[in-house]
């Protein structure tokens, strides 16, 4: 994949860019995602893959004009425009995932199809989601994997989360990312999404991990009824970030969008 | 000096093994541990002590806002100053503050700010504090990396409600107003503002272009604030700011005082030991919520001042807190020169004496506030002769003030009216 940068109207933007296919967009979620994504790996096999950073993310930088959810929808179609992107299938990774069907939601003519990956979004009263901005970095793999111990390499690197300096960084690029995440999902990630998702016209495709601690599959089903004609795919021995755990099921999934 | 005895209201009643069964005093504090029926008495005892402490000699009695916590049972500070204004006469109402993003509209802190204000005849020493995140984001769900852009419209607003003589309309971007025009107005015009502030060069240049307060309202002591506060009046040199005077800052400090340096160990351990270990112990994911502190502030270094030592308050002796300054205690004289020693070293001319510790019972504060205000103040009095008319931060009284209860005796209420009787 390719880092390169294109100017919008509020900030210039990072993405990253690669493989040869129909154009896919893909929205990172609160977690941010890298050049060397094994899913973006996955999917520039068989598409055009861009995936923008939401500002504050990695080397990005920030933009305090986005405040609400329906600056960050606009935001994320002026990124798609500036690209010179028209219909690209669309899709997203939990924040990244609630963020796509905003912008379905908002923009119904404009999407046909939609792919979302365990999206936040929702909240059910009976499933209430484990908040992850009161939560210490030793703590979030046991919400985030399926395979706790692996995800935890996975996360990390091989880092020890109690080395100063790794934590150092750590609080800052957290702050730069979460902060922007708040923006989206804090304290409840719920902005009122459920009574837009009966305008999406798009063919749409839920990917959820059987095994999803942070965002439970109860909201699979929730997301199914709202919007017409959605498909469900549910992926074994699969957690929250099953874009780390099983990129290979997550892209295979996503190609029943044609 | 200004010396404000200063309470911060902690639950006395956290059982031994708090730390072990509890993963935090804040936030997410087992309601179970509050009993309604005892707090009638805590609540009174400690609004007693306030208001002793004000027959002291004290030039102020301070309350803070915190919510969800067990050592800060205080979510409005406003109503303990409430009863503090009917029953003090003289002495400064140090509210520290209201967290004024927190209130919907922020009118409303105008509002009762100003009702202090003319009900205490023009005692309040206002504070606005950003909150903390505990209180800001956690507790009342404000979005971390919204809190200080709401935080300044909130200050606008205010300051605008209370000295815009007619009514205007606000368009804010979290308040949208048509009609301010608050009523009462502060007698105090505006009353003193003080900030408390945890490191940021953001905040150190707001007091500076306000002429507002700093505070440092650290638990951990003088001699670990010292970075912090050096960095604050570095920042008052480079902005150029007219003066340095140690009025522009103050430092929160907990002091126990006895007749002699072992006593003051043998009546105050256990209760610095409770506030250190279990009042203190909060859960290190609500210490900082991201995007709520900026990325400069966390550049700098400046761990979050609610972020615990690396390794935890619960092993320090009262030998390690005393030494390292997080408490000062001893005799008087050992408390006066440590006291020097801070005021000097910090250059601060507001002190908030946090002379109340943890669990301690009324009498042994009674005690140690006692020997502070009698043996102790008074040596540090005029630490700072150059600014002794320095009265920028500080409340201005009204001269001629109305004693509560002071309606005329009902037997004369007839023939004050004219009636027959």
């Amino acid at each position: 994949m390719e880092t390169k940068t294109i100017k919008t109207h509020h900030v210039p933007v990072r993405y990253f860019e690669g493989g040869k296919g129909e154009p896919l967009v893909f929205l990172h979620g609160a977690g941010g995602v890298t050049a060397e994504d094994p899913l973006l790996t996955k999917l520039a096999e068989k598409y055009h893959v861009y995936a923008p950073l939401l500002p504050g993310y990695g080397d990005s930088e920030e933009c305090g004009e986005l405040r609400e959810m329906l600056d960050i929808t606009l935001h994320t179609w002026d990124v798609v425009a500036a690209l010179g992107l028209k219909d690209p299938i669309l899709a997203g990774h939990s924040m990244g995932g609630m963020i796509a069907a905003e912008m379905a939601a908002i923009a119904p003519n404009d999407v046909s199809r939609l792919g979302l990956i365990c999206p936040a979004g929702l909240w059910l009263d009976a499933h209430p989601i484990p908040d992850i901005f009161a939560m210490l970095p030793y703590e979030l793999p046991a919400v985030l994997f399926h395979d706790v111990e692996a995800g935890t390499a996975l996360m990390t690197a091989g880092v020890t989360l109690d080395d100063p300096e790794w934590l150092k960084g750590f609080l800052v690029q957290n702050a730069r990312q979460m902060g922007m995440a708040g923006k989206i999902l804090f304290p409840i990630p719920d902005r009122g999404l459920s009574q837009r998702l009966y305008r999406i016209k798009a063919k749409t495709l839920l990917i959820w991990g059987d095994n999803d601690r942070l965002i439970p599959p109860a909201y699979a089903h929730a997301w199914k009824k709202a919007i017409g004609g959605a498909e469900l795919v549910s992926i074994p021995e699969a957690g929250h970030l099953m874009t780390l755990e099983k990129p290979g099921h997550v892209a295979a999934a996503l190609a029943k969008l044609g | 000096m200004k010396f404000t005895w200063f309470n911060l209201m902690p639950w006395p009643y956290l059982p031994d093994d708090f730390r072990e069964k509890h993963r935090s005093v804040w936030v997410d504090i087992d309601s179970r541990l509050f009993d309604p029926a005892k707090s009638h008495e805590v609540y009174n005892s400690y609004m007693d002590m306030l208001e002793y402490a004000g027959t002291l000699g004290f030039d102020g009695i301070g309350v803070n806002e915190h919510h969800q916590n067990g050592y800060g049972i205080m979510p409005s500070p406003n109503i303990i100053a409430a009863g503090l204004a009917r029953r003090t006469t003289d002495v400064g109402l140090v509210v520290l503050g209201n967290s004024i993003a927190l209130y919907n509209p922020p009118v409303r802190v105008a509002e009762e700010f100003a009702m202090l204000d003319c009900i205490s005849g023009g005692r309040l020493v206002a504070g606005f504090p950003v909150g903390t995140s505990m209180d800001t984001n956690y507790c009342y769900g404000q979005i971390p990396a919204l809190t200080r852009e709401k935080y300044q419209e909130a200050h606008d607003l205010i300051r605008r409600a209370w000295s815009d003589p007619d009514p205007f309309a606000f368009n804010g971007r979290y308040n949208k107003l048509r009609h301010v025009n608050i009523w009462p107005r502060p007698i105090q015009d505006p009353p003193p503002i003080h900030i408390p502030g945890g490191g940021s060069v953001e905040t150190y240049d707001f007091c500076i272009d306000n002429t507002y307060s700093y505070s440092y309202l650290s638990f951990s002591g003088y001699i670990r604030a010292k970075a912090l506060l050096q960095g604050y009046w570095d920042r008052v040199a480079e902005r150029n700011a007219p003066d340095e005077s140690p009025y522009r800052a103050g430092f929160a400090q907990t002091i126990c005082v006895a007749d002699t340096d072992e006593e003051a160990e043998r009546l105050y351990s256990e209760h610095v030991s409770y506030f250190y270990n279990r009042c203190l112990h909060v859960y290190g994911g609500f210490a900082d919520a991201p995007g709520y502190r900026t990325i400069k502030t966390i550049q700098t270094g400046a761990l979050s001042q609610y972020a615990p030592p690396i390794d935890g308050y619960g092993h320090l002796t009262w030998k390690d807190l005393t030494e390292q300054g997080h408490v000062i205690a001893g005799s008087p004289e050992t408390v006066r020169q440590r006291m020097e020693e801070l005021i000097k070293g910090l250059n601060v001319g507001n002190i908030f004496c946090l002379l109340h510790v943890g669990n301690m019972p009324m009498d042994k504060c009674m005690h140690s506030t006692k020997l502070f205000a009698e043996k102790v103040m008074p040596h540090l009095r005029d630490i700072f002769p150059d600014y002794k008319d320095d009265n920028r931060f500080w409340c201005k009284p009204l001269a001629k003030r109305v004693t509560p209860g002071s309606l005329p005796a009902e037997k004369e209420v007839a023939a004050m009216v004219g009636g027959k009787d």
